[in-house]
C-alpha cells in the first residue's frame, strides 16, 4: 500500500474509532436513563422520580383486570416477576391489551403507590405464530398442567398410602 | 506492509473497478437481471407473505406490514455501511467512483429509513396504540434518518465536488457508531419496540409459515436495493463525468471506440 494512502487508511480508522468511544461514552452514561418505563420492581424501590410523569411497564398479572360497569375506568395491575404495581386508567384499551401480555402505562404514582395512568400503550414481544399453532401449543401446554396435577395428586395419595 | 506493495499486480481490479466507465458498463450488463430478480422476488414475497402466509394469533392481519416494516429496516442499516464504507475507500484512494457510490446511497438509504418509521407508525397505532414514541429504538432510527439527510446535505453545501465529498464522508464514518446502537438498542433499554425476531445467532422465533416469505422480501430488498443504487450511481457518473469523450459520444449516439 502507498504510504499516502496508508496513512489516510489510519485517519478513516481515527475518525471511526474517536466517533466510537465518544458515542459509547455518552451511551454509557446515559445508561438506565434512556430506558423508556420503570419497572414495578424500580418504582416500590423508590428508584423511579415521585410525583411527576412517569412510565412503568410490565406483564399484566392474570386475573387482575376490573372494569367499572358504568364508566371507562379500569384497573389492573403489572409485574416484573419480583413486584406488583396497580394502575388504574379511565379510558380505552388498545386492541392487544390483555392479561398475561406486557403494556406499558404513563402517569403518576400517586401516595398510595397506584399508578394514576392518562395513557396505556400495550408491548408486544418478537413471537409470531398462526393461531391454530397458538390453539395447538396452548392446548398441549393445558394437557401438560393437566397432568402434571393428576401426577402430584398420584403422588399425594402414594405418600398418604405409604403412611 | 512489504507484501501489499509486492501484490501490486493484483490491486489492478481494484483500480478497474475505479474507473466510472468500467463500472457504468457492467452494471448496464447486470441491470435487466438484477431488475429482474428483485421484481421476481418482491412480487413472490409480496403475494406469498400478505395473500398466503397465515395471520398471527394476537395481531391478526395486522402483523403482515412486517413483510415491508423489517426488510425496510434490515436494508436501511445495511445501507449506511456501504455509504461509510464507499466513503472510507474515497478517502483513502481518493477514488471518485467510490464517492458517486456514496453519494447515491444517502438519499436511497434515506427512503428506506423513512419507510422503516412510517411503516412503523402504522402499525404502532393498532398494536401498541400509538403511532409515535421517544423510546431509544424509535429515536435512534430517527437519528439514522437525519444522518442520511445530513449527508446527502453536505454534499450540497460546498461549490467543488471535492470538499462535499470529503465532508460527506467523514460524517458518513461518525455515523457508523449509530448502527449497532440502533441494533443492540432493544436489548440494552426497556423500550416499547419488541426485541429482534430474527437473529444471527439463534433460530427466528417466528412460525416458518411466516417466515419464509419474510426472507423472501429481505432477498428481494436487497436485490432491489442494488438495482437503485447501480442506478443512481449511472446518473450520478454520466452528470460529473459529463465532459469526457465517452460520455458524450454515448450521449449523442456516435459510435464507441
Amino acid at each position: 500500500m502507498h504510504p499516502l494512502r496508508k496513512q489516510r487508511l489510519q485517519q478513516v480508522i481515527l475518525i471511526v474509532v474517536a466517533a466510537t468511544v465518544v458515542v459509547g461514552l455518552v451511551v454509557y452514561m446515559l445508561g438506565q436513563n434512556a430506558n423508556y418505563f420503570y419497572t414495578p420492581s424500580q418504582i416500590a424501590a423508590g428508584e423511579s422520580p415521585k410525583g411527576v410523569f412517569i412510565r412503568a411497564g410490565g406483564m399484566v398479572v392474570e386475573g387482575s383486570v376490573e372494569r367499572a360497569p358504568d364508566s371507562l375506568d379500569v384497573q389492573f395491575s403489572v409485574t416484573d416477576g419480583a413486584s406488583i404495581l396497580v394502575i388504574q386508567h379511565s379510558g380505552i384499551l388498545p386492541d392487544l391489551f390483555d392479561e398475561g401480555e406486557a403494556a406499558i402505562a404513563a402517569g403518576i404514582v400517586d401516595e398510595n403507590l397506584v399508578l394514576q395512568a392518562t395513557e396505556v400503550l400495550a408491548k408486544h414481544d418478537e413471537k409470531y405464530t398462526p393461531p391454530e399453532v397458538a390453539d395447538a401449543m396452548n392446548q398441549a401446554y393445558e394437557r401438560k398442567q393437566e397432568q402434571k396435577q393428576e401426577q402430584k395428586q398420584e403422588y399425594k395419595q402414594k405418600q398418604q398410602g405409604a403412611q | 506492509m512489504n507484501w501489499l506493495t509486492n501484490w501490486s499486480p493484483s490491486w489492478q481490479w481494484f483500480h478497474r473497478l475505479g474507473s466510472p466507465r468500467w463500472f457504468y458498463q457492467t452494471t448496464g450488463r447486470w441491470l435487466p437481471w438484477l431488475s429482474l430478480l428483485a421484481l421476481a422476488l418482491l412480487g413472490t414475497g409480496l403475494v406469498w407473505g400478505l395473500g398466503f402466509a397465515p395471520q398471527d394469533a394476537k395481531q391478526g392481519n395486522s402483523f403482515r406490514i412486517i413483510y415491508l416494516h423489517v426488510p425496510a429496516s434490515f436494508l436501511a442499516l445495511a445501507g449506511y455501511y456501504i455509504m461509510a464504507i464507499a466513503g472510507a475507500v474515497g478517502l483513502i484512494w481518493k477514488m471518485k467512483l467510490s464517492y458517486m457510490v456514496m453519494k447515491s446511497a444517502a438519499p436511497i438509504g434515506a427512503v428506506l429509513t423513512f419507510l422503516a418509521l412510517f411503516t412503523g407508525a402504522v402499525w404502532g397505532k393498532p398494536t401498541w396504540g400509538t403511532y409515535w414514541v421517544w423510546d431509544a429504538r424509535i429515536t435512534s432510527m430517527l437519528i439514522l434518518l437525519f444522518l442520511y439527510l445530513g449527508v446527502l446535505a453536505l454534499q450540497y453545501a460546498f461549490q467543488s465536488n471535492e470538499a462535499g465529498n470529503k465532508a460527506s464522508a467523514i460524517l458518513a464514518l461518525v455515523g457508523t457508531v449509530n448502527i449497532p446502537i440502533i441494533y443492540k438498542s432493544v436489548d440494552w433499554w426497556y423500550t416499547l419496540h419488541q426485541p429482534a425476531t430474527i437473529k444471527l445467532t439463534s433460530a427466528p422465533s417466528m412460525h416458518p409459515d411466516m417466515f419464509q416469505p419474510l426472507l423472501v422480501m429481505i432477498l428481494g430488498f436487497y436485490c432491489f436495493y442494488v438495482v437503485a443504487l447501480f442506478l443512481f450511481t449511472r446518473a450520478e457518473i454520466l452528470r460529473r463525468e459529463r465532459k469526457t469523450t465517452w460520455v458524450k459520444e454515448l450521449v449523442l449516439g456516435e459510435p464507441q471506440s
